[in-house]
């Protein structure tokens, strides 16, 4: 699948399996919708008080340093709830950003999303 | 006295866009076919896109403080310099705009090994360029951003370094 830096719009959608909610999120983020992903992450995490925040980022093309920004708040919003907050399916670009900013080793990233769950 | 490599400029690409965010993708949409049709790796294209994106968006914030009229123009130049015995090729991005002169020392990069939201643009910047100049101008901020590769293969023209 070919991804393009072109597109602005970013799509969420929840799911539960077992006991993990799996958040799909498609499109590329920057900071025109990164305050979208940033609600969506922390409404699960401390309004729903999911346990298991899993991301399925295998839909996202490009990310930069707002989304990631976005990301670290639902990490650090997870780790003062007690909750995991999980990624998975990270393309090139967003896992070439998360290596440069010094990150992508704080995060629990795992290839596909039967990974994630069984973890 | 060693004589200086020569760099040939050609320009490729001038946008004028008003500083809304909306329009990164934009931009993004642009350079990315651009850069890629001239025969660049898919590993360059991506680091050349995402120092613009994050220079623009900091233009966006810290320049123009968020407010989403104000005039950015951007130029893309593929540059061509003869290094190590072989032929090296890059791009150079030049970013104006009439914002506030922004003071480089204050802008925040925060220490990578601290764990929290924000303050990571530069770094990104930085992290994907190899050279990254401000200049104030006049009333202009100027940015300069260049990445050099190896020769790219296959693109457009690419044997004879012309633009498309």
């Amino acid at each position: 699948m070919q991804f393009r830096g072109g597109e602005a719009i970013v799509k969420i959608s929840s799911r539960k399996v077992d006991k993990a909610t799996i958040l799909d999120v498609s499109g590329n983020i920057d900071m025109s919708n990164s305050p979208e992903v940033r609600k969506a992450l922390l409404r699960e995490i401390r309004e729903k008080g999911v346990t298991r925040v899993v991301l399925n980022l295998s839909g996202v093309g490009y990310i930069d340093s707002s989304g990631v920004a976005s990301l670290v708040e639902g990490l650090k919003a997870s780790r003062e709830s007690g909750s995991r907050f999980i990624l998975f399916g990270l393309n090139d670009s967003p896992r070439e950003v998360l290596k440069i900013s010094h990150l992508l080793k704080l995060f629990e990233v795992y290839d596909d999303e039967a990974q994630a769950v069984a973890s | 006295m060693k004589k200086s490599a020569k760099t040939r400029r050609v320009f490729l690409l001038k946008l004028e866009l008003r500083s809304h965010p909306t329009l990164l993708c934009v931009i993004r949409g642009a350079l990315e076919p651009l850069i890629e049709t001239l025969g660049f790796s898919p590993e360059y294209c991506r680091a050349l896109v995402r120092g613009v994106d994050e220079a623009v968006s900091n233009i966006m914030k810290h320049s123009y403080h968020g407010r989403p009229d104000q005039p950015i123009e951007l130029y893309c130049n593929r540059l061509q310099r003869r290094a190590n015995g072989g032929e090296e090729s890059g791009i150079e991005i030049l970013l104006f705009d009439c914002g506030a002169a922004v003071d480089t020392t204050k802008l925040p990069a925060r220490p990578l090994d601290e764990i929290r939201p924000g303050g990571l643009g530069l770094h990104i910047i930085r992290g994907s360029m190899d050279t990254v100049e401000y200049k104030r101008a006049g009333r202009l901020n100027r940015l300069r951003l260049v990445k050099f590769a190896g020769f790219p293969k296959g693109g457009c023209n690419s044997a004879e370094g012309k633009p498309l």
